[in-house]
């Protein structure tokens, strides 16, 4: 079954058309990537799939649902782990979990079992009541990627879960995404670290300036262009990838 | 817009508040008590009675409005502006079920919520001063939601429209002050030019200081007008901050 479908999808903002009429599909238990450079449009249809804003033209399903008729119902049923960190600086860490979990109506003799389950898979149990500047930020990330989780989300979108991280917190996410993966969770995540799409991706759409240049397995990619991920966007738009391998 | 969310939002307001009042909340309630000590006290002195009261009773329940108009401004200027600018509350918040309508419907609530707070903890004092004449005085709580409602639209407009935080400036400068100053809270307006009450007429802060002032002296009828003026212009309001605030927000 699809998770995801998407056709048409058209994102502008003003005059600026970050998203270009692009198609895909994200099948259930999936880890799928979105590849690209900064300005690709990643962001933008992440943002489209989780409700955080409508698409200016096509049409867009999550969960069987349309994205603009039925938002916060597609929202209680999906996980968001955000690029920034945004979370609560004036609540400890457990904290952080709860009253996030109050927006899905969770309430807190639920949540606060839920909470301490998800601390123990980032492992943070110790820091449950530390303040969030306290964190690393390897830990900010793991903490972002609990709290994402807080509502069993069928679906966990992923936007760049390791940028700015050392090599040694990267893999720990990595290991993380892997178990919610084996557990059937179906997964979406941007990045443009071509070897964590290699590593972790089922399949990859690559984007630039607004469209999808290739997508399709990552062995099979690599198969019809040759070399790495790297050098497959280095065939397919003359250019290299900013940012680079990780 | 869902009722049931933006109290979500309202309920993570309080959460984090009832974790830092400690320091706010005797900042903000200092400066209300410094204003009704000097001014009603200090110059008080020297001025006689004001349409039969002592100087200190006059000004006491202006000081209600002020306080709860402080409150609410500060809290969804500045306040409602970390949130969105530098902690990314509404991007984390608005990855939930929670939408951009419950969420400014949220920040509005609580801003409102302040105002009761702080004009509430104005009233406590300066009853406990025996500054205030008549019970009626608890009447003016419900209102103070209201015009705190008016003071947080107006503050998210101007939160949706301002280019970056140093601009509040010129709001609290241009706008606020003399709101504060030509209200009728320190001296009665009829012994100014009559511009000066024309234009105080079309201010939130004027007609919540002739509620509170007439309540404090249990003259219950006296600002029907008054009280018509703070539920017409929160409603008429109300559509500004969602509409300014989606465009801003989802831009």
């Amino acid at each position: 079954m699809a998770i995801v479908v998407a056709r048409r999808l058209v994102k502008d903002y003003g005059s600026f058309r970050a998203v270009d009429s692009i198609d895909f599909e994200i099948s259930e238990g999936e880890f799928f990537g979105f590849l690209g450079p900064n300005g690709a449009g990643k962001t933008s249809v992440m943002r489209v799939i989780y409700c955080f804003m409508p698409p200016t033209a096509g049409d867009v399903k999550v969960l069987g649902l349309s994205v603009v008729e039925k938002p916060d119902l597609i929202k209680s049923r999906i996980g968001v782990m955000p690029q920034e960190n945004n979370l609560d600086p004036d609540l400890t860490v457990i904290e952080n979990l709860i009253v996030y979990a109050r927006y899905f109506d969770i309430p807190v003799k639920v949540s606060r079992p839920r909470a301490w389950e998800l601390l123990d898979f980032v492992e943070l149990r110790e820091k449950a009541d530390v303040k969030i500047e306290q964190l690393s930020g390897g830990m900010k990330h793991r903490l972002l990627l609990a709290r994402s989780l807080i509502n069993n989300p069928e679906l966990l979108i992923l936007d760049e879960p390791t940028t700015g991280l050392d090599p040694r917190s990267r893999h720990s996410v990595w290991d993380k995404l892997n178990h919610l993966k084996a557990k059937g969770t179906t997964l979406v995540l941007t990045t443009h670290y071509m070897e964590e799409a290699e590593r972790l991706c089922d399949r990859v759409a690559i984007m630039d300036a607004g469209k999808i240049i290739a997508i399709d397995t990552p062995a099979n990619l690599m198969a019809a262009h040759g070399g790495n991920l790297e050098d497959v966007y280095l065939k397919l738009t003359g250019r290299k990838l900013a940012g680079g391998t990780a | 817009m869902n009722i049931k969310r933006a109290f979500r939002v309202w309920q993570r307001h309080l959460t984090v508040y009832t974790k830092l009042y400690k320091s706010s909340f005797a900042l903000n309630f200092a400066e209300p008590i410094l204003y009704l000590t000097a001014m009603g006290l200090g110059l008080g002195a020297f001025v006689r009675d004001i349409k039969g009261m002592p100087y200190i009773n006059y000004i006491a329940p202006g000081i209600i409005a002020s306080s709860s108009m402080f409150a609410a401004i500060y809290e969804c200027t500045y306040g409602t502006y970390v949130r969105i600018v530098f902690q990314k509350t509404f991007d984390a918040i608005l990855a939930t079920p929670v939408g951009i309508d419950d969420l400014i419907a949220g920040e509005m609530i609580w801003g409102a919520s302040k105002s009761i707070l702080y004009g509430t903890t104005i009233i406590i004092v300066i009853s406990l001063f025996g500054l205030v004449e008549s019970p009626f005085i608890v009447l003016a709580i419900p209102l103070l939601f209201i015009s705190g409602l008016i003071f947080a639209e107006i503050s998210l407009i101007v939160v949706a429209k301002v280019p970056g935080i140093d601009s509040f400036n010129y709001f609290y400068t241009l706008v606020m002050t003399p709101m504060f100053l030509f209200s009728g809270i320190f001296f009665p307006l009829d012994g100014m030019p009559p511009i000066v009450e024309k234009i105080a007429f079309f201010t939130p802060l004027y007609h919540l200081v002739n509620i509170c002032r007439a309540f404090a002296m249990g003259r219950l009828a006296a600002p029907l007008t008054d009280i018509v003026w703070i539920i017409v212009v929160a409603m008429v309001l109300a559509p500004y901050p969602f509409r300014l605030m989606r465009r801003h927000i989802l831009k």
